[in-house]
């Protein structure tokens, strides 16, 4: 008598795909929760050693003195250079300025080049200060960022009126 | 006659494939754009806005950030100060910057002040940085595309 053999139809291999699902699920959310949307930050370098601002003063390089007016709320009211030139609260004009001075040119040392020294009323809303560091330090032509002067420094701070 | 049907119940399955495919690519997107660098900034900080400001390309070394608000409140790390009160937390990095054989003049200070906040009180940290001997400092500007 002939031995009769079962065969078995191959069944699909079938994986158990719930928990990974779950494990991904929950990478999701994570990611989307943490995810924030930000603006680029960048920096304006300042290079001051203590005395830079006050001391004896090397007279074959006096710096550009850039004087920064404010009213009582701390908008800025006045943009004064070297106690001659006024240019009313205008970025624009203070950078064409600064266009006229440096040529449109770059310096070719980050250490060379005119020096600006920003003296500025206490109560100035720092945002402004940004905006005179912006019209003095270059200028944005598309993508390219054409640098104008390098070297900054703050005068002394002063002291706010009581 | 009777008519015998046999319906043999079948386990439903959607096919999860292109659900995955979906949430994998998810998964990605989130992961490439997630940035871990940005746990320096602090929320209460509003930064003034430059077209000139451009990310750098090569990180600063040896940074210090400080952070401050609109009250004049200093944040540096966890610590939290007053500009006045400012001297001891920068002394300590300082004497972290003098165990690695470098000094407070390698270290860059990163300001990051609030828009708002008088441009006395950030010429009064820098002071007080100097005191200190930091040299080389970085205000830090939000990016602001024309």
């Amino acid at each position: 008598m002939a031995m009769q053999f079962k065969t078995h139809a191959p069944e699909k291999a079938e994986m158990q795909l719930t928990s990974m699902i779950d494990v991904i699920f929950l990478l999701l959310i994570f990611f989307i929760m943490t995810f924030k949307i930000s603006a680029q930050e960048g920096d304006f370098n300042v290079k001051m050693p203590i005395g830079g601002g006050q001391g004896a003063m090397d007279t074959t390089n006096i710096p550009i003195k850039l004087r920064l007016r404010a009213n009582g709320d701390g908008e800025l009211t006045d943009i004064v250079v070297d106690d001659s030139r006024s240019f009313g609260n205008d970025f624009a004009k203070l950078r064409a300025f600064i266009l006229q001075l440096t040529g449109g040119n770059a310096p070719p040392d980050p250490d060379d080049g005119p020096e600006v020294e920003i003296d500025l009323d206490y109560n100035l809303r720092y945002e402004y200060v940004i905006s005179a560091i912006t019209a003095i330090t270059g200028q944005r032509q598309g993508d390219r960022i054409e640098r104008l002067v390098e070297r900054i420094k703050f005068a002394a701070p002063r002291k706010p009126n009581p | 006659m009777a008519i015998e049907r046999s319906f043999q119940t079948k386990l439903a399955e959607g096919d999860m494939t292109s659900m995955i495919d979906m949430v994998f690519q998810l998964i990605i997107f989130f992961m490439v754009l997630i940035n871990f660098s940005q746990e320096d900034q602090n929320e209460k900080i509003k930064l003034p806005s430059s077209e000139l400001a451009k990310p750098a390309e090569t990180p600063l070394e040896n940074p210090i950030v400080l952070n401050l608000d609109f009250s004049g409140v200093v944040y540096m790390g966890p610590e939290t100060s007053t500009v006045a009160g400012l001297r001891p937390l920068l002394q300590v990095e300082a004497d972290a910057l003098k165990a690695k054989g470098l000094s407070a003049k390698d270290a860059n200070v990163i300001i990051r002040a609030h828009q708002n906040t008088s441009g006395g009180l950030v010429q009064e940290l820098i002071k007080k940085c100097q005191e200190v001997g930091y040299e080389k400092f970085a205000l830090r500007a939000r990016e602001d595309r024309p």
